[in-house]
């Protein structure tokens, strides 16, 4: 017989908080584990991208697709992680109805906790995303320049970039009405975020206007870092930038997300 | 008295409706109350408020003696949540629910799965524990949610509809294991559309209809309030059936009901010391009786008394 009982508790503490984060990252990837095809989005928009961007853009752009495929890597990583945090504001939408949220809230956890959860457990889906983008584009001839320990930085870097831009998904995902709703909204922020941005094209050939906004876009400083980490090349600056932004828009969503669910469930 | 819930005055508005209009509640520990009402009376509200997930507009709750809005991290470490509302995770297997749930109230890993597997043998879940809850039947699911609330050994216990749809086997089973929690200590709060499970297991019974509490007591006492008392008599032999009759009419004036299929006997009475009166006259006339009683009137009938509509009939999931 195990004895257990929960006296009763004023506060939780930011360790207990991260406890409870922790275990509720557990089920997400239980969940992941249990329905593997959740993945496939995933699983086949790195693919999509890789294929479609390389060979519809690589001759023009790049001269060849090879060459292209070397400088396009490190930022379709980046876009990859953008397009992969959309999950995590559908799958909170989806939740939120079910009747296993309430059970959480009625536990002595914190609030925020079961958020926190589905976060964490994001890191999943960005490390599949990410595999199958690099294991296909080796495929394809990529090859890293540099040496492994840069290459875990650059992983490291772009999934701590998703983990803060999963946020801005939840918070989303708070306010609109059906899981549906996430992706159509989030695209309006993530198109010109990805899009506007030195991915694809050298801002050099963009007008003042559009420049202006590529230059200071988190992900082509991202982007930079990342070239620099695989490719080889300063990524110092760029990753310090990148990691402030990263952190900025965390601290700014993180509340707002907060305040949406408290609001959302009542 | 010592109550284990206490409410006061309770109101919540959805928009134009006011889900719970001045409600007030009262459970002693160790006692189950039944809060009896139809669909959409404001059960379900008044049980998220008490379980923290739903602020009062106005009125205040205490449980265990602590404010469910100011101290509600304290409230949650006492309660259990069972429902429609509250339920486990479809995706994970009973052993996975369990074990994550006593993770998050600070067991460690082998404590959880020790517990798990300890409440999953108590609902004799056992063989389907490494099974998506997904899979389970009715019964089942049922027993697997009431076993994740109890993990953390709760001192009060909320079940909303415990048993809406389920077939009577299962029902009693859940019926037994709340019987069997309450003699642990555990207090209860048990909403139900069904007036027999309210009698079957409720020491004190509220009826909410409108969001208003229009009754309250132990189910005797509804009973009795309600008025509708009746002596009945079955006489051992048919052939007295006439000679009690002549009895009944002499002693409350009106002729008695005859149930013919049974030979039941039955007048309204409004004083109960007519039973021994009865008893008298029939011994005298030398008559015996299968069945002499004073009745009280069904929950049913109460509840059409009080809220002028038939109330769900078991097996009828609204």
């Amino acid at each position: 017989m195990t004895t257990l009982h929960i006296g009763p508790a004023r506060h939780i503490g930011p360790a207990a908080t991260v406890r409870h984060g922790l275990a509720l990252a557990g089920r997400s990837v239980t969940k992941i584990r249990k329905n593997p095809e959740s993945l496939l989005d995933v699983t086949l928009q790195p693919i999509i991208f890789l294929l479609l961007f390389v060979y519809l853009f690589g001759g023009a752009l790049a001269g060849s697709p090879g060459e292209y495929l070397q400088l396009l890597l490190p930022g379709l990583m980046v876009q990859n992680i953008a397009f992969a945090s959309l999950g995590t504001g559908m799958a909170l939408n989806t939740d939120i109805t079910k009747g296993v949220f309430d059970r959480f809230r009625s536990m002595p956890i914190a609030r925020s906790a079961p958020l926190i959860g589905a976060v964490l457990g994001d890191v999943v889906r960005f490390v599949v995303t990410l595999a199958v983008l690099i294991g296909f584009a080796m495929i394809l001839g990529f090859r890293v320049q540099t040496d492994p320990g840069r290459f875990l930085i650059a992983v490291v870097l772009m999934i701590l970039f998703g983990l803060c831009l999963c946020w801005v998904s939840v918070f989303v995902g708070m306010l609109v009405k059906s899981p549906q709703a996430v992706p159509g909204t989030l695209v309006a922020f993530i198109f010109p975020l990805t899009f506007g941005s030195n991915v694809f094209v050298d801002a050099a050939t963009m007008p003042g206007w559009l420049r202006g906004w590529v230059e200071v876009n988190p992900v082509t400083h991202l982007t930079n870092a990342g070239r620099g980490l695989l490719l080889g090349g300063e990524w110092v600056g760029d990753a310090a930038w990148a990691f402030l932004w990263a952190i900025a828009i965390a601290a700014v969503f993180f509340p707002l997300a907060l305040r949406a669910y408290r609001r959302r469930v009542g | 008295m010592t109550y284990a819930i206490e409410a006061e005055g309770l109101v919540k508005r959805f928009g134009d409706t006011r889900a719970l209009d001045g409600v007030d509640l009262a459970v002693p520990a160790g006692k189950i109350l039944g809060v009896l009402g139809p669909n959409g009376a404001g059960k379900t509200t008044a049980v998220r408020i008490l379980a923290t997930l739903l602020r009062a507009d106005e009125g205040w709750a205490r449980v265990g003696g602590y404010d469910v809005a100011r101290e509600a991290t304290a409230v949650r470490g006492l309660i259990g949540l069972t429902g429609q509302y509250a339920s486990v995770d479809e995706d994970l297997s009973g052993t996975e629910n369990l074990v994550l749930i006593g993770k998050l109230l600070g067991l460690s890993k082998a404590a959880a799965k020790a517990r798990a597997a300890e409440l999953l043998a108590n609902f004799e879940l056992t063989d389907a524990a490494s099974r998506g809850v997904k899979t389970y039947s009715g019964g089942m699911r049922r027993r697997v949610d009431l076993a994740a609330s109890l993990v953390g050994r709760p001192e009060v216990l909320y079940l909303d509809e415990p048993t809406t749809g389920l077939d009577p086997h299962s029902r009693n089973e859940v019926w037994a294991t709340v019987r069997g929690l309450v003699d642990d200590g555990v207090t209860v709060l048990l909403t139900t559309q069904y007036l027999e499970e309210a009698d079957q297991l409720a020491d004190l019974i509220t009826v909410i209809d409108h969001g208003k509490v229009i009754a309250a007591g132990t189910p005797n006492e509804l009973k009795r309030r309600t008025g509708g008392q009746s002596l009945q008599v079955r006489p051992t032999l048919a052939a007295d059936g006439n000679a009690v009759a002549a009895i009944l009419r002499q002693l409350t004036g009106v002729d008695p009901l005859v149930d013919k299929e049974t030979g039941v006997l039955s007048s309204p009475v409004d004083n109960p010391m007519l039973l021994s009166a009865l008893v008298r006259r029939l011994d005298e006339a030398g008559i015996t009786a299968d069945e002499l009683a004073l009745r009280l009137p069904s929950l049913d009938e109460v509840f059409l008394t009080l809220t002028g509509r038939v109330p769900a009939t078991e097996g009828s999931a609204a």
